[in-house]
């Protein structure tokens, strides 16, 4: 395919094309399931509370996302008379390029990966952090208390929660002695299990995987620490005075670092592609996709669950935790870990 | 001991599952939601909605001008103006309703001597323009005149209560 693309329009030229169609290949379907997962939120949440949820455009409201996008598209964008108008309308492509530029190193199975990357891992943790800019421009460009008010939070939240995150990230990378996502995953087919439910990083690593997993949910100010939105306090905080499309792309940011989110903690803690059954039973027992997605599928589940079980956060009780909690069970993990491993019951 | 209880039951997030386990049970529980314009809930005969004019079965209107519904209408939305007929009775010539003042008390309804206001109930109307919600003398009655069978039923369905 490459070969053909680059006899057609000479070799630079073909390659460059050619990362584009794997690019797109990418985005394309990533953006249709963030479409379908606010889809599946709203559905979801709306089950929990006994409710249908959204069930009128199409059948079974299946064509809602598309009906929201539409709508979005059409409204006006409003710029506030007191805001800066080039940070303000940079913000929102701030906060979703990171979360689009991050899937560069995520690889989908052994082979499928766009950049197989030495060190894709850093990769990811540096372009995660780009996220908080987004979220701060927002805040101060739009020149709204509550906008501001919105954006220190969450920049305060976001950055205690990257160091727990980097802390457990840590961890994984002392037992797979890698920073590259296959390879991590590789590691987790070897020990106990054989490859299954029971060689893969969350049961030795689990209270990292579970600080992960709340840090996690916390990174994308998800509830119950969406202080930073907190509807009931300070409105719709940092983007409080965004509208139509530049609200949509805030949106968009907010879910596909959550699906970025669940991969990451598939690829580190459950296995990515490697089955959940032993090699042995054939057909299931294979390593694929198919598993990668079912991981991805089952953990924002869990994210859209705990959205709907728990209350948010008081904001101190946030810092609370990020700092004197995680922090510390984080190193003190490691510290066991480290040990652990020198020991002859050292399973890596 | 009770702190190393608390320990264990903190950091193995107990009650945090136990909240999880609430709301995934509900996800498999019977939805209460009624699909309104194809479903919709029963309605109390004495549900208050649109108010109508009645008539008599001969066709002369109820309504004596007694103004007791508008002394008694606490958002004075109702204003009312009379005189007497060449049959010497006294008729109204003015009976105006302002829904956009009425708060759908009731209180109309219950002070009127000959039941001749009634509210309705037909809560699905709209006005598109200024002084749609104004409803005068005429179509108080029209809505009495087309919807007489319901109102009538309602009255007797409630009438052992009264």
């Amino acid at each position: 395919m490459l070969e053909m693309i680059q006899g057609l329009i000479g070799q630079p030229a073909g390659l460059a094309v050619w990362t584009m169609i794997k690019i797109l290949l990418i985005v394309l379907p990533l953006l249709g399931c963030v479409a379908y997962l606010t889809l599946a939120e709203r559905k979801i949440i709306g089950w929990m509370q006994i409710r249908i949820g959204p069930n009128r455009v199409g059948p079974l409201g299946l064509l809602q996302p598309i009906a929201d996008a539409v709508k979005a598209m059409f409204k006006e964008i409003i710029l506030p008379t007191q805001a800066n108008k080039s940070l303000f309308v940079f913000a929102p492509i701030l906060s979703i390029a990171p979360a689009l530029a991050a899937w560069a190193v995520v690889p989908f199975t052994d082979k499928l990966v766009l950049a197989n990357i030495d060190a894709s891992l850093l990769y990811i943790m540096s372009i995660g952090s780009m996220g908080v800019y987004g979220i701060i421009i927002a805040g101060w460009a739009s020149n709204s208390k509550y906008s501001f008010l919105g954006a220190m939070r969450s920049a305060a939240q976001m950055v205690s929660y990257e160091i727990a995150m980097g802390f457990a990230l840590i961890g994984v990378l002392m037992v797979s002695s890698s920073l590259n996502f296959v390879e991590i995953v590789n590691q987790q087919a070897k020990g106990i299990g054989g490859g299954s439910l029971l060689s893969w990083n969350w049961i030795p690593l689990f209270p990292l995987f579970l600080v992960y997993i709340i840090s996690g949910v916390a990174e994308t100010n998800r509830a119950p620490f969406d202080v930073a939105e907190g509807e009931s306090e300070i409105v719709a905080g940092f983007h409080v005075e965004y509208s139509g499309m530049t609200f949509a792309v805030f949106f968009l940011a907010e879910y596909a670092n959550m699906i970025l989110i669940s991969v990451l903690t598939s690829l580190m803690f459950l296995g990515g592609w490697l089955s959940p059954f032993p090699q042995s039973w054939g057909l299931l027992g294979a390593a694929s996709i198919f598993w990668l997605l079912v991981k991805v599928a089952f953990l924002l589940f869990c994210f859209l669950w705990i959205r709907a079980t728990f209350p948010r956060y008081r904001y101190d009780q946030i810092m609370r935790l990020g700092w004197k909690v995680f922090l510390p069970v984080c190193m003190i993990f490691i510290l066991v870990l480290g040990a652990w491993m020198q020991t002859r019951f050292s399973l890596w | 001991m009770e702190k190393l209880h608390n320990f264990f039951k903190t950091f193995l997030l107990f009650e945090l599952f136990k909240g999880m386990a609430v709301t995934g049970k509900h996800l498999f529980a019977r939805k209460i939601t009624v699909e309104y314009p194809e479903e919709r809930t029963p309605m109390s005969p004495r549900f208050r909605g649109l108010h109508a004019l009645r008539r008599y079965a001969n066709g002369e209107e109820r309504c004596i001008a007694c103004k007791l519904c508008e002394a008694v209408c606490p958002a004075m939305a109702i204003t009312i103006e009379s005189e007497q007929r060449a049959d010497n009775t006294r008729r109204t010539t003015r009976y105006d309703i302002d829904l956009t003042k009425c708060i759908f008390c009731g209180f109309c309804e219950e002070s009127c001597p000959v039941d001749s206001i009634v509210e309705t109930h037909i809560f699905e109307y709209h006005g598109e323009k200024r002084g749609d919600l104004l409803y005068t003398k005429p179509m108080l009655l029209a809505v009495g005149d087309k919807y007489e069978a319901q109102i009538a039923k309602a009255r007797e369905l409630d009438a052992k209560y009264r």
